[in-house]
């Protein structure tokens, strides 16, 4: 019994026989040169078979992973139709080489370009190179190419590297997981393998090497630890978790599109945090009764100046539009601390987490701050908005930010822009103040949301990143719950309503505790949100 | 010839995806497209050149058409990157 270990790129526990498939040990008869004219046409021929295979390998894959997935076939398609591939290819063809030859070369030299990039997505693209090169000179061979459609029930597949194609063609009846010696999480072949949800190890290396087809092995596709020849326990313990996590998901999925509401029937909300609108989709899918945290520094990341009032007006009605109606509650920009953007400025602190960030940054910066607020309030027409301020440790911060909403609506008014009049303000609760002067900052706010993050971090005086102080960053310590029950019981006697939007509003072993004080929603991130409406049902 | 600057607006950048919606777009003209990228030529209607090119969110770049559709294909070309080529 030896290990080996990846990196686990779609979770799930499997045991299974490995088939292990090495692409450079096809047998492959050469052909010999046929002339200019004949190996031009024979490219040409290849190309064509190439592009109907991906075309019927996309159908299939359509079905059953989605039409975003299956795209990145559509992507070989144009790759094989790309005018450099091709120019190449025939210029490296007049030289004298078989089509086979000329395919091979331009692909590889095309296949380093890639590879040495210093950018990892354009570095992963590598592969699809190579799924190309394989495609067409495997049709020029005669190969018939591998195929994972015809392996025996309860197979590991064990790839020197795993192609999107490859992926494609498994036959997910008898694959129980997929292992690599290459490739990463950003790979196309790690997002197909998780539509397609078979446990995945990739970035094991020598793995091939290491294990022979027919060896039982053990596979986790979280921690990405391979167990060759487990011993009976072992092998015993996998099966059952792999079992016990199929079911559990089952379950799961059934709470999709369920009500939130607890054993006596009490009504719950639960909802997601998102960072970014192209999140929409996961929430829509998973379920969410909201949208609980939308975080909007996105909008200022990676760029030389802050967006313009339409900009961040398009991307805010793009999530409330595609929310229907539900709650959308828009966290203002959260920058410093750790979240540093260039372009505004702030000077570097010695204790950035106790500095100039979030809302302390936004009411010193009047012009910036307002067209958000601006953008905000247009956006909102179009659903059921709320504004979430962040960091707030006194009721003046709260007036403050009111008083600017006010203005920008009389601005509004004035250049007939169409606004909502009547969004509500409320703070996300997440200092040792706010915790103190919660039956204040309660009276001068539509809603809370605990911010358990960083709440934990400011109470505990400790930093989660720090190995040697790390085990004080606890969510479930006393001194943190107490602060969370006061905030609770704080809203509640002010009758405005309370929600979580921290890491803690999805732990198995807190959620009873919160639903007993009378926490009333709980914002998690778009996958969590069937399992923590499950978790809410049973209590 | 005509020509016009434009930003990257894909927050991933020009990835298979988008590039593969570029060129979809693109090969319908009959006219030729380049793209200036850092000093770099990049001819627009190959996938495997504006995927090796690694186009990143914020990058300005230049967009040359020549031939007998030009400006339509250049409107075309601008408007796509404008507007984000990730659908």
């Amino acid at each position: 019994m030896t290990s080996l270990y990846g990196t686990g790129v779609c979770r799930g526990y499997a045991v299974g026989n490995a088939v292990v498939i090495k692409t450079d040990t096809k047998k492959r008869s050469e052909p010999e040169f046929s002339g200019e004219a004949n190996e031009l046409e024979r490219f040409k021929d290849a190309r064509e078979k190439f592009k109907t295979e991906t075309m019927a390998l996309y159908k299939k894959l359509f079905s059953a992973a989605g039409s975003k997935n299956a795209d990145i076939l559509l992507g070989h398609i144009s790759l094989c139709d790309d005018p450099f591939f091709i120019s190449e290819t025939e210029k490296t063809i007049k030289e004298g080489k078989t089509a086979a030859q000329a395919v091979n070369a331009v692909c590889t030299e095309l296949y380093d370009i890639f590879f040495s990039s210093d950018d990892e997505l354009t570095k992963q693209r590598s592969s699809d190179i190579n799924d190309l090169k394989n495609g067409i000179t495997d049709i020029l061979f005669g190969n018939k190419g591998f195929s994972a459609e015809n392996v025996p029930e309860n197979s590991v597949l064990v790839f020197d590297e795993l192609t999107p194609s490859a992926v494609s063609r498994i036959n997910r009846k008898n694959t129980v997981a997929v292992i690599a010696n290459g490739g990463s999480v950003t790979s196309h072949s790690a997002i197909l393998a998780r539509a397609l949800s078979i446990p995945t190890v990739l970035g094991a290396a020598k793995a091939t090497e290491r294990i022979n087809s027919g060896d039982t092995l053990a596979v986790d596709g979280e921690s990405g630890e391979i167990i060759i020849e487990p011993d009976e326990v072992t092998a015993e313990n996998f099966s059952r978790m792999g079992k016990e996590y199929d079911r559990k998901k089952e379950e799961v999925k059934k709470f999709i599109n369920r009500k939130t509401q607890t054993k006596d029937g009490t009504e719950k909300t639960v909802c997601a945090n998102i960072g970014n609108p192209s999140d929409i989709e996961n929430v829509i899918k998973n379920g969410a009764d909201g949208i609980g945290l939308f975080r909007t520094e996105f909008l200022f990341m990676d760029r030389d100046k802050e967006p313009t009032e339409d900009e961040q007006y398009f991307a805010y009605s793009s999530v409330i539009k595609a929310m229907n109606g539900k709650e959308v509650i828009i966290r203002t920009l959260d920058v410093g601390g750790d979240k540093n953007i260039p372009y505004l400025g702030i000077p570097k602190e010695d204790n950035p987490f106790l500095g100039f960030r979030a809302i302390r940054f936004c009411l010193k910066n009047r012009d910036i701050f307002k067209v958000q607020l601006r953008a905000i309030l247009r956006a909102a027409v179009f659903g059921n908005v709320k504004i979430m301020l962040p960091l707030v440790t006194v009721k003046a911060e709260i007036d403050d930010a009111k008083e600017l909403i006010s203005e920008c609506k009389s601005e509004l008014k004035r250049e007939h822009k169409q606004f909502n009049d009547d969004v509500p303000i409320g703070i996300m609760a997440e200092t040792p103040a706010a915790v103190f002067s919660a039956e204040e900052l309660a009276k001068n706010s539509d809603f809370f949301s605990i911010g358990t993050n960083d709440l934990t971090g400011y109470i505990m005086a400790a930093d989660r990143g720090n190995p040697n102080v790390g085990y004080l960053y606890d969510t479930g310590q006393n001194a943190v719950l107490a602060a969370v029950k006061r905030i609770i019981s704080c809203g509640e006697k002010a009758g405005i309503p309370v929600g979580m939007c921290g890491e803690a509003a999805a732990d198995e072993k807190l959620i009873p505790v919160f639903l007993r004080w009378g926490l009333d929603e709980f914002s998690v991130s778009p996958e969590s949100v069937p399992y923590v409406r499950k978790i809410i049902s049973e209590n | 010839m005509v020509s016009a600057k434009v930003k990257i607006t894909d927050k991933a950048g020009i990835h298979m995806r988008p590039a593969n919606n570029f060129i979809s777009a693109m090969v319908k003209y009959r006219s030729d497209i380049k793209i200036i990228h850092g000093g770099n030529e990049i001819n627009g209607k190959s996938i495997m050149n504006i995927m090796a090119a690694g186009l990143k969110y914020g990058d300005e770049v230049e967009i040359i058409c020549t031939g007998e559709d030009e400006k339509e294909m250049l409107k075309e070309a601008v408007n796509l990157i404008e507007s984000g080529l990730e659908k």
